[in-house]
């Protein structure tokens, strides 16, 4: 059964056009990544998911239900966590929790207290006196507290140290232990990577690219730089290889996932001295994405 | 200055006075025009000694000297006068100045991390306090030179210069005087709010205190200057000296602690959320309980500051030909009576300010994309929308209760005939339909088009120019009418109107049922 499923949603602000015939589907109990580029749509979408705006054209239903009619029956099954998380600076972070959850049902004291603990979270300090990532952290506290069967959560880690990131991340794993159903949006691929079972793609209010991260290996290239002990001459020429730059001892290049056993195959004779390698960036991803849409048209 | 604890404050000060310069000249230019505007005025309302006497018949009751302290009654010239009801009013506004800007330049520099960097440099642990007071006693030396060279300047015959200058000395003074109580309080908290809230405390406190004994420093010292005709200095020596005392102490206590912590732990709040917290109404109360209560005290001394002075008005009015223009002439009933109406039209529309305020809360909740917590829970829209309308409601209820209440407290004390505390609020919430119809204008702008809240205030004011100074002017009748004020009985002279005060009800149902409909169908802006 898919939690989510939009059909050819549109969202007009004005002359801007946010969305423009989304399709999204998520399946129950699983992690989908919900990425693209600041300002590509996703906060919007997430919006009109949670009938906070109402779509111009298109059906949106979660759990079945329509979004914008149903909102309040299907919120209390939905946890959110926005992006830039405000809250009321006079409230304690305990108040905050207390009060989101018992505006959705019950309050898990044990949940709260152990999540308080593993997010490092004073419950009597003001909101006042917090950060952007420990506003984030209340708000996250909140919504893994609460019995919800899906979280929508947008670029909930934008504020959060590495340390806290790998708390939410184990936070992620267990929901999905539970067989719950989440909507990672994020701008930072290597994020989804870890979490997600399929990841959506939107750029400019469009899904562009749609499936789990083997189907999408077609998009992600290595950057490898190496150092070998004999020269490479045919580097440029071989499969998989592309944008051989060389450097004062070597070179850098992007290889396609699929051809990275060959290529390092052929790597080794020459003997490496060094190679480093960086994962794929999102717009390293995009990248490839237009050259092989541009490709697809000339031929 | 080489190692001395005080290296680098000139440079300290300059640097502060260029960062704002542009804050203190807007609180020295506004303190002194509010200064510079009132004799001109009085001498035009109040042009002979006989229309002055009169009015210092009606300062001789226990609410008025409660508010702005003893006066040369006896001798009431206009430089009497104006520092009879302004200087002290005038002197809060200074120690208003002066917290502000002291916590700005300590604590609140400390707060954010600034002068850590500062102190990095060849600095001296006292030097940024020593400035913060050293640039606050040019600020209120300025202040005192202004305020006392533009009084003289106005020359007025009973406004001479030695007057003028001990008026401007002792609004300086105490101006030092909170710019002192201020230092202190910002090494005790440990945030700028809490040293903003300490030292309003404490000027609250002086304020209060002074109305029990003059003896209190510094607005009782202030009220035994008496500039324009006692002249007294000692007050203002002693100022000086208890604000020096002050600046003492703020840097001892500042050798004593680290930087950024203070003496007072910053107080801890609740881990858990009360009963009452746990619904969305509880939520939109809490958020405006502080301003809730502060409009409520205000709102009760406005009415008795009012009802102080209803005891000598018939005989004021045969004298004032302006203020006798503005109300119904009535054979039947005394002049007093006649005037409640219109101080309860002024008192209502002061109480539609936090009504309107209430509601526009939920615009900026949702601006400040707080409404997204509730709404992305289960909240409808609906239910968001009412709760404030709710407290929307009450407030305005209860603001024109409170008007009511003080108006009539102190009416009793001044009045040899009172009115029973009934006729009071009921010329007082009559006008609450008005007000209801108000709130639902708002609440159909927060439908529509929020980015347009702010037109109501407008029309608000639209409507009191038409209602006071309507008669005044003599602007023609249907302009009142176009206004929900228009339309308000005017209790006890007036029999109650019930089709009025119906129709208003009903174009209020109508504006709120759509305006919450819009609501619910609108997007959430965030």
């Amino acid at each position: 059964m898919n939690v989510i499923e939009m059909n050819q949603v549109t969202k007009t602000f004005g002359k801007h056009q946010a969305l423009d015939g989304l399709d999204l589907t998520v399946r129950n109990g699983e992690v989908f990544g919900f990425i693209g580029p600041n300002g590509a749509g996703k906060s919007t979408a997430i919006r009109v998911l949670l009938g906070m705006l109402r779509a111009t054209n298109g059906t949106a239903t979660i759990f079945g239900k329509d979004v914008w009619r149903d909102a309040v029956d299907i919120h209390r099954r939905v946890a959110y966590v926005p992006g830039d998380v405000n809250l009321w600076p006079q409230l304690t972070c305990g108040e905050v929790i207390d009060l989101f959850a018992s505006l959705q049902g019950n309050v898990h004291e044990q949940r709260r207290e152990e999540l308080l603990a593993r997010f490092q979270l004073d419950p009597t300090k003001k909101c006042r006196t917090y950060s952007k990532g420990n506003r984030q952290k209340v708000a996250l506290v909140a919504a893994f507290a609460s019995d919800a069967e899906l979280f929508l959560l947008d670029e909930p880690t934008s504020g959060l140290d590495p340390l806290m990131e790998k708390v939410f991340q184990q936070c992620v794993a267990e929901v999905k232990a539970e067989g719950k159903t989440v909507l990672l949006s994020s701008h930072i691929l290597s994020e989804v990577e870890k979490l997600c079972d399929r990841v959506g793609i939107i750029r400019q209010g469009r899904l562009i690219e749609c499936g789990t991260l083997n189907e999408l290996r077609h998009l992600t290239r290595m950057q490898l730089t190496v150092e070998t002990r004999t020269p490479i001459e045919s580097l440029a020429s071989w499969q998989g290889v592309h944008d051989v730059v060389p450097t004062e001892t070597g070179w850098t290049f992007h290889a396609d996932a699929e051809e990275m056993e060959a290529i390092m195959h052929k790597l080794s004779v020459h003997g490496i001295r060094k190679i480093e390698s960086a994962p794929p960036t999102l717009e390293d991803l995009f990248m490839r994405h237009y050259e092989e849409t541009a490709e697809g048209r000339d031929v | 200055m080489k190692g001395a604890p005080f290296a680098g404050v000139l440079r300290l000060s300059r640097f502060m006075i260029r960062q704002d310069r542009m804050r203190y000249m807007w609180w020295l230019v506004g303190i002194t025009v509010m200064t510079l505007v009132v004799p001109p005025a009085f001498n035009e309302l109040y042009p002979t000694e006989q229309d002055r006497n009169l009015m210092a018949e009606t300062m001789k009751n226990p609410a008025m000297e409660a508010m702005v302290g003893p006066g040369d009654l006896a001798n009431y010239t206009l430089g009497a006068m104006v520092s009879h009801q302004m200087l002290l009013m005038t002197a809060i506004a200074v120690a208003i100045m002066n917290i502000l800007l002291m916590v700005r330049h300590t604590r609140a520099e400390e707060e954010e991390g600034q002068a850590e960097l500062l102190r990095s440099l060849p600095i001296a642990r006292h030097s940024q306090l020593t400035a913060s007071i050293l640039t606050l006693f040019g600020v209120n030396l300025l202040l005192a030179l202004l305020i006392g060279v533009g009084l003289y300047s106005l020359s007025f015959d009973s406004m001479g210069l030695s007057g003028s200058v001990i008026y401007g000395a002792s609004l300086g003074v105490v101006g030092l005087f909170f710019a002192g109580v201020t230092a202190v309080c910002s090494q005790l908290s440990e945030s700028s709010r809490g040293a903003v809230g300490l030292s309003f405390t404490v000027m609250i406190g002086c304020y209060v205190l002074r109305s029990v004994t003059e003896w209190i420093p510094p607005f009782g010292w202030l009220t035994q200057v008496q500039p324009y005709s006692d002249n007294n200095w000692l007050p203002v020596v002693g100022l000086v000296i208890t604000s020096l005392v002050w600046f003492a102490l703020a840097i001892i206590l500042q050798g004593k602690r680290d930087i950024g912590s203070g003496f007072l732990p910053s107080r801890s709040g609740r881990a858990h959320a009360s009963i009452l917290l746990r619904h969305p109404i509880g939520l939109a109360w809490r958020l405006q309980r502080t301003a809730f209560i502060s409009w409520s005290v205000g709102m009760l001394v406005l009415g008795l500051s009012y009802g102080s002075v209803l005891g000598d008005l018939d005989s004021f009015f045969q004298d004032n030909d302006m203020l006798a223009a503005m109300i119904v002439a009535d054979e039947n009933s005394s002049l007093t009576t006649q005037f409640l109406p219109m101080l309860m039209a002024v008192l209502a529309f002061i109480s539609t300010i936090p009504a309107l305020l209430s509601i526009h809360k939920v615009v900026g909740e949702e601006r400040k994309s707080r409404v997204d917590h509730l709404l992305g829970r289960a909240v409808s829209r609906n239910k968001l929308l009412v709760s404030y309308l709710v407290l929307a409601l009450c407030t305005g209820f209860l603001m024109l209760s409170f008007s009511a209440l003080g108006l009539w407290l102190a009416g009793t004390t001044s009045m040899e005939d009172p009115f029973t505390f009934f006729t009071v609020w009921q010329a007082s919430i009559v006008h609450f339909p008005a007000v209801v119809v108000m709130i639902a204008i708002s609440t159909c702008l927060i439908g529509i088009a929020q980015k347009a809240t702010g037109f109501i205030w407008l029309y608000l004011f639209y409507g009191f120019l038409t209602l006071y100074l309507g008669g005044l002017f003599q602007f023609p009748g249907w302009m009142e009418k176009l206004s929900p004020f228009g339309f308000v009985s005017k209790l006890p002279i007036e029999d109650m109107n019930w089709l009025h005060a119906g129709g208003l009800v009903a174009v209020a149902v109508v504006l709120l049922l759509f305006g919450i409909h819009r609501f619910t169908n609108r997007d959430i802006e965030g």
